[in-house]
C-alpha cells in the first residue's frame, strides 16, 4: 500500500504538486493523467524519492519513505521510463542484471532471472542476451525496460509514460503484456500517462492531475460517468464519452439469451468492440461464443444503447 | 552532338580525379626538382641531383616510369586498389632508392660529403602520401587493419634501418655520429609526452567530474586553462624558470628528486599545463552527452552516485575523453620539442642544435622521429577511439 499524505512540491514559487493525498492500494494499477506540465512525473518520482517532496509524507507499507536510504528505497520498487533509459554500452543481459547485481545476488541467480524475465516478454535468451541496445526494435528496448524494472521482484512499479515512444499497434500490446504480468505477479503499479485511453485501460483507478492537483481519484467507470470537473470531462473528450463507458465492460458479463444470426463476436471483446461491429455489419444482434467456440446467447444493439447511457 | 555521345561513350576510368588534378601537379614539381642534394661538407649549401644521377641507366628509367604511371593512376578514376598499389609500390621505392642514390652519388673515400634528400624528393614523397592516405581514408579500413598497415609500416622502416641501405644518408650520418644522444633524448622525449599525458589524465579526469557536477565551478576552470592555453609554448617554459627555481630553492627535498627552474621538470609542468584543456573540457563535453535517460534510470535503480560515475556516466563520456587524450598526447609530442630551450632535453635538442649549426641534416634527425611518433600516436587513437565508440 503507498500511502500519499499531503504531499507539496515547490520549485521556487512554482506549486509543481500542490497537497495531494491518496492511497494505493495494494496489487491494483493507479494510473495518474493529466495534461503536460500537470505535476504527474514530479508526484510519481517523490515515491521513490527521486524528488523529495517540500511537505507531507509517504508512507509504503506504513513505513515512511525517508526512513531507509534513498538508494535503498529505489532499489526495492521498479523503475521504468518513456524512451527506456537502456544502458547504451551494456548488453540486454547485463541492464537488465541491474538491480539484483547491486543487491549482491550471486551470477548463478542473476543469469537465471534474465532468462526467466526474456522468455516471460518472449524474447528469446540465446538470440537477446547477447545483444545491444540499438541492436533492439523500439518495442523490444521497451520490454527490456520493464523486464530490468522487475529484475528483483519488486512489489512497486513506477512507470512514466512507459508506452509513449511506441507505435500503435505494438503499444496495444505493450499494454496487454503490462495487463497479464501485473495480473500473474500482484505489482503494485503507478503509471503515469498523458492518454486518458490508456488510463482507462489500465487503471484500477486512476489519478486525474490538473496545475499540481489531484481533481479527482476514482475507479474508470467513475471517472467516464461522474467526471469531478469541467477538465475531467474535457480531459474525456465529450465526444467519446459514450464509447470509452462501453470499452469498460466485456460480452461475457452482458449475454443475454435469444438467438441471432451472422458472424458471431468472442465473449472476450468489449462492449465497444461489440458495439462497432453491429454498427458495422448493420446487424440489430449478434451470436457470443466463448474461446472454445460454443455459443452461449446473443447481445442486441438495443441493450449497448442503453449501457452506453450516463450512469444515473 | 557528337561531343556529347563521346563523352558518354567514354569509361569511367578516364575521366578526371578532382584530388588526383592537385596530387599530380605536386608529383610533377617532384619530378622536376632536385631529387638529392650533394654537399662537401654538412653546412655549406650542396649542388642539385637528378634521379637519373643519383640512379644510372636502366633503374632510373624504371623508377622514373613507375613515378609517372602513380601520375596517371592518381589523375584518372581507376580502382581503388590500383592507387593503393601504385602509391604504396611508389613510396616503397621512393625510400628504398633514395638510400641508393646516396650511395651512387657519394665521392669515393671523403668523410665530409653528404648527401640528403631534396625538394624533389620530399614532394614525391608528399604527393604519393596524399594518395595513399586518400585511398586508404575512401576505403574505409577497420581499425585494426589501419593498426595493422601501421605496424607494416614500422616493420618495413625498421628493416631498411637495419639493412644500412640508408647509411649513406645525411641524416643517418648524423645520426651515427650521436647515436647515444639520440636514444637517450628519445627517452626524453617520450618521458616529456607521456609523463604529461599522464599526468593530465590523472588530475584532468577527476577535475572535469568536478566541473560537471559543480557549474559555478566550470566556467571559471574552463576559463583559467583557456587562458593557459592561449600563452606561447615558449613563453610557459620561460614563465616557469623562476617559479620552479623558488621551489626547488625553498622546499626541502625537491631538488633532490630533479626539481629545477630549467630541465625536465619544469618542461613537464608546461606540457601537462597545456593538457589539461583538453582533457577536462572533454570530460565535461563527454559526461554532459551522456544519455540523460541512462542517468534518470540509474537513479531511478538505486545505483549510488559514485556507481553511477563509474558505472554509466564515464563509460558512456569515455569516447569523448579519449577523443582529448589524443589531441593532447599529438599536440605534446610536437610541443616537446620546445623543451630543449630550456634544457629540457628531447628531439628538439638535435633541431635547435641544427638550427644554431645550420645544419639541417641535424635538424632532421629531430624532426623526423617526432612527426612519426605523432602520425603514429594518431594513427592508433584514432583506431581506439572507433573501436570503443
Ligand atoms: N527539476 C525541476 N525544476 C523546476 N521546475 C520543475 C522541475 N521538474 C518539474 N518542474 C515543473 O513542475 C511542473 C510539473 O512538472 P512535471 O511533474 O514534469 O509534469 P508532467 O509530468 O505532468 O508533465 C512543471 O511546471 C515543470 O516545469
Ligand atoms: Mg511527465
Amino acid at each position: 500500500m503507498i500511502e500519499i499524505d499531503g504531499v507539496s512540491k515547490a520549485y521556487g514559487d512554482n506549486l509543481a504538486v500542490n497537497d495531494v493525498s491518496l492511497t494505493i492500494q495494494p496489487h491494483t494499477i493507479c494510473a495518474v493523467v493529466g495534461t503536460s506540465g500537470s505535476g504527474k512525473t514530479t508526484l510519481m518520482r517523490m515515491i521513490n524519492r527521486l524528488v523529495e517532496p517540500t511537505s507531507g509524507q509517504i508512507r509504503i507499507d506504513s513505513e515512511d519513505v525517508t526512513a531507509v536510504p534513498a538508494h535503498e528505497l529505489r532499489r526495492r520498487i521498479g523503475y521504468a521510463i518513456q524512451g527506456n533509459g537502456l544502458f547504451p554500452h551494456k548488453n540486454v543481459g547485463q541492464n537488465i542484471a541491474t538491480v539484483p547485481r547491486l543487491l549482491g545476488w550471486n551470477e548463478k541467480r542473476i543469469s537465471a532471472r534474465v532468462d526467466e524475465l526474456l522468455e516471460l516478454f518472449q524474447l528469446d535468451p540465446h538470440m537477446f542476451r547477447d545483444r545491444m541496445p540499438h541492436e533492439l526494435s523500439g518495442g523490444q528496448q521497451q520490454r527490456v525496460g520493464v523486464a530490468r524494472a522487475l529484475a528483483a521482484k519488486p512489489n512497486i512499479l513506477l512507470m512514466d509514460e512507459p508506452f509513449g515512444a511506441l507505435d500503435p499497434v505494438i503499444r496495444t500490446r505493450a499494454q496487454d503484456d503490462l495487463l497479464a504480468i501485473q495480473q500473474r505477479f500482484g505489482t503494485t503499479i503507478v503509471l503515469v500517462t498523458h492518454d486518458m485511453e490508456e488510463a482507462i485501460h489500465l487503471g484500477d483507478r486512476i489519478a486525474v492531475m490538473d496545475e499540481g492537483k489531484l481533481v479527482q481519484f476514482a475507479p474508470p467507470a467513475e471517472i467516464i460517468g461522474n467526471p469531478a470537473s469541467d477538465f475531467v470531462a474535457e480531459l474525456l473528450g465529450p465526444s467519446d464519452r459514450a464509447f470509452r463507458l462501453l470499452s469498460l465492460s466485456r460480452l461475457a458479463d452482458h449475454v443475454e439469451s435469444g438467438e441471432a444470426t451472422g458472424e458471431p463476436l468472442p465473449s472476450t471483446a468489449s462492449l465497444r468492440d461489440a458495439y462497432s461491429e453491429l454498427l458495422w455489419s448493420g446487424r440489430t444482434a449478434a451470436p457470443v461464443v466463448t474461446a472454445a467456440g460454443d455459443v452461449i446467447g446473443r447481445i442486441r444493439l438495443e441493450s449497448l444503447t442503453r449501457l452506453a447511457m450516463a450512469p444515473k | 552532338m557528337t561531343d556529347v555521345t563521346n563523352l558518354r561513350d567514354r569509361p569511367a576510368w578516364l575521366t578526371l580525379d578532382k584530388l588526383g588534378v592537385l596530387i599530380a601537379l605536386i608529383a610533377v614539381a617532384g619530378l622536376a626538382l632536385p631529387f638529392a642534394l650533394l654537399k662537401a661538407n654538412r653546412i655549406v649549401p650542396g649542388e642539385a641531383r637528378g634521379i637519373l644521377d643519383g640512379l644510372p641507366g636502366g633503374p632510373g628509367f624504371l623508377f622514373l616510369a613507375l613515378l609517372i604511371a602513380c601520375i596517371l593512376a592518381a589523375l584518372l578514376r581507376v580502382p581503388n586498389l590500383v592507387k593503393l598499389g601504385a602509391s604504396a609500390t611508389a613510396l616503397l621505392a621512393l625510400f628504398l632508392l633514395i638510400g641508393v642514390a646516396a650511395s651512387n652519388l657519394m665521392p669515393p673515400e671523403n668523410n665530409y660529403a653528404r648527401v640528403s634528400p631534396s625538394s624533389g624528393f620530399w614532394l614525391l614523397v608528399f604527393a604519393n602520401s596524399l594518395m595513399l592516405a586518400d585511398v586508404l581514408t575512401r576505403l574505409r579500413l577497420g581499425p585494426w587493419i589501419r593498426i595493422g598497415i601501421l605496424l607494416g609500416v614500422c616493420v618495413v622502416v625498421t628493416l631498411l634501418l637495419w639493412s644500412g641501405s640508408w647509411n649513406d644518408l645525411s641524416i643517418l650520418q648524423e645520426y651515427a655520429t650521436r647515436s647515444r644522444a639520440f636514444w637517450q633524448e628519445a627517452r626524453t622525449h617520450i618521458l616529456l609526452t607521456f609523463g604529461s599525458v599522464a599526468a593530465a589524465i590523472l588530475v584532468g579526469i577527476p577535475m572535469g567530474v568536478l566541473c560537471y557536477r559543480r557549474k559555478a565551478l566550470r566556467a571559471a576552470v574552463l576559463n583559467v586553462l583557456n587562458i593557459v592555453q592561449t600563452i606561447p609554448s615558449i613563453a610557459l617554459f620561460g614563465l616557469l624558470i623562476a617559479p620552479m627555481a623558488w621551489i626547488a630553492a625553498t622546499i626541502p627535498g625537491a631538488s633532490a628528486i630533479g626539481i629545477s627552474g630549467i630541465g625536465t621538470a619544469p618542461a613537464l609542468v608546461a606540457l601537462f599545463a597545456y593538457s589539461l584543456l583538453p582533457v577536462v573540457s572533454n570530460t565535461v563535453v563527454g559526461l554532459l552527452g551522456v544519455s540523460a535517460a541512462a542517468v534518470d534510470a540509474a537513479r531511478g535503480m538505486g545505483m549510488t552516485r559514485r556507481q553511477r560515475m563509474l558505472g554509466v556516466e564515464l563509460p558512456l563520456a569515455f569516447p569523448v575523453i579519449l577523443t582529448g587524450i589524443r589531441i593532447v598526447l599529438v599536440q605534446n609530442i610536437g610541443l616537446a620539442t620546445i623543451a630543449a630551450l630550456i634544457g629540457g632535453g628531447g628531439f628538439g635538442v638535435f633541431v635547435f642544435q641544427g638550427i644554431g649549426q645550420t645544419a639541417m641534416d641535424l635538424v632532421l634527425l629531430g624532426a623526423v622521429p617526432t612527426v612519426a611518433l605523432a602520425f603514429a600516436a594518431a594513427v592508433v587513437l584514432d583506431a581506439v577511439v572507433e573501436m570503443i565508440s
